[in-house]
């Protein structure tokens, strides 16, 4: 951290809005080159890690994903673009995109509803309604490691006291799915219910008044004025519940280990699973998939993010 | 509002109270539905397990035993690994306050050559998340012998692009005359940042800190990959371990998981608006 120490006493003046409008050029240009030295400076700890923990490895798992490691020396063989096209076309990736699509068809819908069924009822002037705001937003102290034990304890089929229910039966490769599912629905409970009461909170009290003094009934009101004016919000919550779709593992690990018959496992999970040098190459280009996957949902997030700074100033 | 309700007409009133306990029956009802899987955490918990199962499993701890919390404590070195976490989570949380405060005062107000490009270079590393680049990383990571260290567990979490965008916000929304002023007064970069830009900012990179330590408190999948020895592993991989890894003896994995969430519980008591903005940020104009 010696960057942000040592040239605190070289550290140049702030910048003058109307530089050029000032006499000494020279000391202008050497004081602009200082300030452009000084300003790299401050990025330099946030980009080395980046680089190093970010950008580096997408360069190393297409390395990983052209070559394959020499069954007997320390060398490495190039197998090439080939490489990536079979396992992209393959039956375990197909697959792996498959289960992870299903379990985002399973958890971000049902938890949108919960998260607005939660946010709309808890959005009122009630003598003690902090208390259940506190109760609804509880799940955001839990875990995803905390929540697959909770969960363990609920629907594992042995020991689980909805262990038999057919629905989210975790021994039956047909509806074990949904049984991890639910405990992912749980965790982000707290989290969408925050989100959305933010965005409820955020709409003006007279939007609702005047709707109510034009005769607007209570399911008008919602369908005309607030779900409309909560739309940023929901989109928003839609990929973030998206992206953590995506990106489940430890329910997986917890209550299924991937089974039965491999009905469980996600890309994430699949990916882990292809660490030794044997399998990193398939891994690579599995984690490659998944990183278009997320690009995707990701590039929708930023021009929401982006759009709702600019309307911000 | 209780004033306005005592001068209404007593039918309109009772209609009111009527509908109030109407709302206080549902949101009672939906309390239960979220809490009831920790409820059922805490009973299996305290109830021995066989009497627990024998009896079919009820709704209300049987054969209590509280000394299931001391042995979770010792069975699953909680006291090591909480310890562990916790060393982890200050070195990321105070090393992201740092790098994200450095970069974003650096794209806020100092003038510089690639300033844009390399601005969206950063946002687009949000694309590459932990989850993408885990095979690389932990080869990155094997590689330097950092397997089961502290440095292994924290090094790729050092810098933040969601701080540096959120802090960037930030500071480009101290007005500008406050700069003039500072100028004026003859601060320096390091005297502004530190005496106008920070304390203006206070509340957001509060939350920001708050939110990247509940954040690295509970991660699972990194710390899950880059330890290879029980002894290095952060609690909420130690639950693992200790829970699902024996049923037979599930109510010391479910005390365990208790345990392991209540400094995070306390945090949210304790810093409950701080971290709810810091959640919300992004989401809803603040």
């Amino acid at each position: 951290m010696s960057t942000a120490e040592a040239p605190a006493v070289a550290a140049p003046a702030l910048t003058d809005a109307d530089a050029d409008s000032a006499a000494a050029p020279r000391r202008r240009r050497s004081s602009r080159v200082k300030e452009a030295l000084f300003g790299y400076a401050l990025l330099v700890p946030a980009v080395v890690i980046l680089g190093v923990f970010a950008y580096y490895p997408l360069y190393r798992l297409v390395h990983f994903a052209l070559y394959r490691p020499n069954r007997f020396g320390r060398g490495e063989v190039y197998v090439g673009p080939s490489n990536i096209t079979r396992v992209l076309g393959g039956d375990e990736f197909k697959e792996g995109l498959w289960i992870t699509v299903k379990f985002l068809l399973y958890t971000v819908p049902t938890g949108l509803v919960l998260g607005v069924l939660l946010a709309l009822a808890a959005h009122r002037h009630l003598r003690g309604i902090k208390i259940f705001q506190g109760i609804f937003s509880s799940t955001v102290a839990t875990s995803v490691a905390v929540a697959s034990v909770v969960f363990f304890g609920l629907v594992n089929p042995k020991i689980g006291k909805f262990g038999q229910v057919g629905l989210i039966d975790l021994s039956k490769s047909s509806s074990a799915l949904r049984g991890v599912a639910l405990t992912s629905i749980w965790q982000n409970i707290g989290l969408t219910f925050v989100i959305v009461l933010a965005g409820l909170q955020a709409i003006p009290d007279q939007l609702r008044e005047a709707a109510q003094l034009d005769g607007f009934g209570a399911f008008r009101r919602l369908y005309k004025v607030t779900l409309p004016l909560l739309a940023p919000t929901l989109m928003f919550l839609l990929v973030v519940l998206m992206i953590f779709a995506f990106q489940a593992f430890a329910p997986i690990e917890f209550l299924t280990q991937g089974g039965p018959a491999g009905s469980t496992e996600t890309l994430v999970f699949k990916i882990f699973r292809r660490q030794d040098p044997g399998s990193i190459s398939e891994g690579a280009v599995m984690a490659l998939g998944l990183f278009g996957l997320t690009f995707v949902v990701t590039l929708l997030q930023l021009t929401i993010l982006n759009r709702r700074v600019h309307y911000g100033d | 509002m209780a004033t306005d309700a005592a001068v209404l007409p007593p039918d309109v009133r009772r209609r009111m109270l009527m509908g109030q306990a109407g709302w206080y029956v549902l949101l009672s009802g939906l309390s239960l539905l979220v809490l009831f899987p920790i409820w059922m955490t805490i009973v299996r918990a305290v109830s021995e397990p066989f009497v627990y199962i024998e009896r079919g499993q009820p709704y209300h701890p049987v054969a209590f035993d509280w000394g299931v919390f001391g042995d979770a404590w010792r069975e699953g070195n909680l006291g090591r690994s909480m310890l562990l976490t916790l060393a982890v989570t200050a070195i990321v949380t105070v090393a992201q306050l740092v790098t994200s405060v450095l970069a974003a005062y650096s794209f806020a107000y100092v003038r510089f050559p690639l300033k844009n490009v390399l601005f969206v270079l950063i946002v687009a590393s949000l694309l590459l998340p932990i989850e993408v680049t885990l095979v690389a990383n932990v080869r990155t990571i094997r590689e330097l012998g950092w397997l089961d260290s502290v440095q292994g567990l924290s090094a790729p979490f050092l810098a933040s692009a969601f701080g540096i965008f959120l802090i960037r916000q930030g500071f480009l929304g101290v007005p500008g005359e406050l700069r003039d002023a500072a100028r004026l007064d003859g601060f320096g970069h390091f005297a502004f940042m530190r005496r106008v830009a920070i304390p203006l900012n206070r509340p957001i990179i509060a939350s920001f800190a708050l939110i990247t330590a509940l954040g690295t408190w509970n991660q699972y999948l990194w710390p899950r990959a880059a330890t290879t020895r029980e002894k290095w592993e952060t609690v909420q991989v130690a639950l693992r371990s200790v829970s699902v890894q024996h049923p037979e003896r599930f109510n010391v994995g479910v005390a365990a998981a208790i345990l392991a969430s209540l400094p995070i519980l306390a945090m949210l008591i304790f810093f409950q608006k701080q971290i709810i903005r810091g959640l919300t940020a992004g989401a809803v104009k603040g």
